[in-house]
């Protein structure tokens, strides 16, 4: 019967780890044959989630009999990395080319499952670096001299908001935190089954981004020494606001993307999301009765006179440490996410937000088909962009996310400010602990 | 003449015995082989594997960034001294005992009621009434907890509706105190079919002379189930208790489905969904693999503790 669920975990690491040794034992044999000097095309892997990815690689494939790329259709950011880390393990069976959101960086380069591609870039384009944003050039950097990816998009975040109930109850759109809360206050006396918006401790990547904004950069490399400071002001800041609107009852305190929430957008009881540029898609997917009733505006700031965003969501495309082909494949990526052609496919393909600016202004030329009635959205989202802080991420930012969805779970369901600040305390805690533990030189 | 002839035929007849008798030394061997090799590949060696790693951890060095920076050393007993004092594990029991004492009454209570029912000699419509019980066991957790999941949420609910409708004001069912229900209302659920057809089962092996006899003494039908089925069923009963125990002590698709629509379903809501966040989020084999093993070495002293104790009242007839 059941018995044995407890073992089925260790079963299924030995059986992938068989599996994938004799996968890669096929792929192995096939590739030895093709090395550099031998004139036969080189193929390479590609693990991926994004959608029709496999059109775009299919122009690289047309122009470029040498370099052959196969896509490889992943489920999402969490399982893929979860499967490379055990590819990784086993030595064997992690496809060439990876790719991998911006905070799940340093846990793979801390497993060793990425390959420093620096030297193989700077052949492709001395410059690359100069047409990324600097905080997202510096999530594939880690703040080194080494390149562990090359950035493909982007989650800047905004404000949205259903302009056509902002205009029924007279409000204005809030430009700073204080008038959002006030914003949210008048929504409520409006209407109570109305809210601007939700506190969600199931979206940690949502609160990084609104800490980001705030001014926050959770993890630092000091000297030889990670340090870690998500207990710092600017997150005491942000956790202290959101438990007050909470606390309130001013601010909805149920998770995003239930279906609670997809039918509260569609219906119009949640008026506000504080999202990024990625909204488009999905309000058009959970709410398709309110096109052409939402726009988007800029994050409403701490500091009016120095405005800034953070960023939700994000992805960057890596090279495996067990790829026979780095220089290739860095090559391939390279063009994938800077040339003209590959990133207007992204767009047209993959619905993304490339992150690299030259290219930007060709391929996003029309707003998203559900915001045509907000003509300057690219426009106003690039500008946007451009105020999003450094944040670095460290090598444990699963064990953070996963102890924000605990703490913040309970001090959102029990509607209490100073649990709010309590849960930013044990996130550190259990963050510190772990790095140390695990034997990581840290400081506080 | 006579000798040549012997000599041959009594070597070939003893190379033949020889053959003879190592083929049916082999025999068992090859026939037990599959069983041997799938037993030990997919069963034996994964568990030797995890309780190897739950002794082992993985020791970074300074950033630990880049190749050698992870070395693998063993680690005695700390993972499991970690695991047995860890307040979140021991708060996940807790919580696991709670929701068996919640569960494991009430689907054996419902599954043996149902099978009493539908054996009683009244019932209508056995066939229909057999399966719709059954249904939801065919159902996959995971899908069934989506299901729920949607029906637990006040706002697209259509019992919240009603509620509201008349004007009740009916808790969440995901606010902290009513989650262990929500949670063991899909247990319950999807759990009853099966046992009550494993109850209805052994009802129906009860020789029917059995019911004569007692009615011709003016036994009625409800004494006849408490009297004769009842105790004649124990046996089915016990076994269903030791799997819905053993069910209970295990539950993970459920929670961790419910999760993301909640924010009480902590990620070390039950001891298995500790053992999958230290795995697969916190990437720590090591102190999950330990974690595993007490699970299951608690799993087998519950099981077989259980059946010791009942071994003589429930199966003393079959002595």
């Amino acid at each position: 019967m059941r018995l044995h669920t407890g073992f089925k975990l260790a079963s299924t690491i030995a059986v992938t780890a068989l599996l994938a040794t004799a996968c890669s034992g096929g792929e192995a044999s096939t590739t030895g044959e093709d090395d550099q000097s031998a004139a036969g095309p080189v193929d390479l892997t590609f693990w991926t989630w994004a959608p029709n990815m496999e059109n775009v690689v299919e122009i690289w494939n047309d122009e470029n009999p040498d370099i052959q790329v196969t896509v490889n259709k992943q489920d999402g950011g969490d399982p893929a990395v979860t499967k490379l880390l055990t590819a990784i393990q086993a030595g064997s069976g992690a496809p060439d080319i990876m790719q991998a959101e911006y905070q799940k960086i340093p846990t793979l380069v801390s497993s060793d499952a990425l390959a420093d591609i620096a030297d193989d870039v700077d052949d492709v384009d001395p410059s690359i670096a100069e047409g990324f944003p600097e905080g997202v050039w510096n999530a594939v950097t880690l703040g080194s001299d080494a390149v562990y990816a090359v950035p493909q998009d982007s989650g800047p975040m905004e404000f949205y908001y259903r302009a056509d109930v902002f205009e029924e109850l007279g409000l204005d759109v809030p430009t700073t935190w204080d008038e959002y809360a006030d914003v949210a206050r008048a929504v409520q006396e409006a209407d109570p089954e109305k809210y601007l918006g939700t506190f969600s401790a199931t979206d940690a990547g949502w609160f990084t981004g609104l800490a980001q904004q705030a001014g926050a950069s959770w993890w630092g490399i000091d000297g030889d020494a990670w340090s870690v400071s998500i207990d710092s002001e600017p997150t005491r800041r942000v956790a202290e606001y959101w438990g007050g609107l909470v606390e309130e009852g001013v601010i909805d305190n149920k998770p995003m993307y239930t279906p609670e929430w997809n039918a509260a957008l569609n219906d119009g009881s949640q008026i506000g999301w504080l999202s990024a540029v990625w909204a488009p898609g999905v309000l058009q997917g959970n709410a398709p009765d309110t096109a052409g009733l939402w726009e988007m505006a800029p994050m409403p700031q701490w500091d009016s006179a120095a405005p800034a965003t953070g960023n939700w969501g994000g992805s960057a495309v890596a090279v495996t440490t067990q790829s026979e082909h780095p220089a290739q494949a860095a090559e391939f990526i390279s063009w994938l996410n800077t040339s003209q052609e590959a990133v207007d496919a992204l767009v047209s393909e993959a619905g993304i937000y490339p992150a690299y600016t030259p290219a930007q202004a060709g391929a996003l030329s029309a707003p998203p088909e559900f915001f045509s009635n907000q003509p300057d959205f690219y426009e106003l989202a690039g500008e946007i962009a451009q105020t999003a802080g450094s944040f670095t991420y460290g090598p444990n930012v699963n064990v953070a996310y996963s102890a924000y969805n605990d703490e913040f779970g309970r001090a959102a369901e029990a509607r209490s400010q100073s649990e709010f600040l309590q849960a930013v305390e044990s996130m550190q805690s259990v963050t510190f602990d772990d790095l140390e533990s695990s034997g990581f030189n840290v400081t506080e | 003449m006579t000798a040549t002839q012997d000599a041959p035929t009594t070597t070939a007849t003893s190379r033949r015995t020889t053959a003879g008798r190592d083929g049916r030394r082999t025999a068992p061997y090859f026939f037990l082989a599959p069983a041997i090799v799938l037993f030990v590949v997919f069963l034996a060696l994964p568990i030797a594997y995890a309780v190897y790693l739950s002794f082992r951890t993985e020791q970074v060095s300074g950033l630990g960034l880049g190749s050698g920076a992870r070395t693998q050393v063993w680690t005695g007993f700390t993972n499991y001294a970690q695991a047995l004092t860890d307040p979140e594990f021991l708060a996940s029991v807790g919580r696991v005992a709670l929701y068996g004492v919640i569960v494991v009454p009430t689907m054996l209570g419902l599954a043996l009621i149902f099978a009493l029912m539908l054996d009683s000699r009244r019932s209508r419509a056995r066939g229909f009434s057999r399966i719709s019980i059954f249904l939801p066991y065919a159902v996959p957790a995971v899908i069934s907890s989506l299901l729920w999941g949607f029906l637990y949420l006040p706002d697209v609910s259509p019992f919240y509706y009603v509620f509201d409708r008349l004007g009740w004001d009916v808790p969440s069912l995901f606010s902290s105190n009513l989650v262990i229900f929500a949670v063991a209302n899909i247990a319950v659920w999807g759990g009853v079919g099966f046992n009550m057809v494993v109850i209805y089962t052994s009802l129906k092996a009860i020789p029917t002379e059995l019911y004569e006899a007692a009615r011709l003494d003016g036994c009625s039908e409800t004494r006849i189930a408490w009297r004769i089925k009842i105790p004649i069923v124990t046996p089915s009963i016990i076994m269903t208790f030791v799997f819905s125990m053993i069910a209970t002590l295990q539950v993970f698709a459920e929670p961790t489905t419910l999760k993301p629509l909640s924010n009480t379903i902590s990620s070390t809501w039950t001891p298995l969904m500790k053992v999958y966040r230290d795995a697969f989020i916190r990437g720590d084999l090591y102190s999950a693999a330990a974690t595993s093993v007490i699970i299951a070495v608690a799993t087998f002293a519950l099981s077989f503790g259980f059946l010791h104790l009942v071994q003589s009242r429930a199966f003393g007839q079959e002595k």
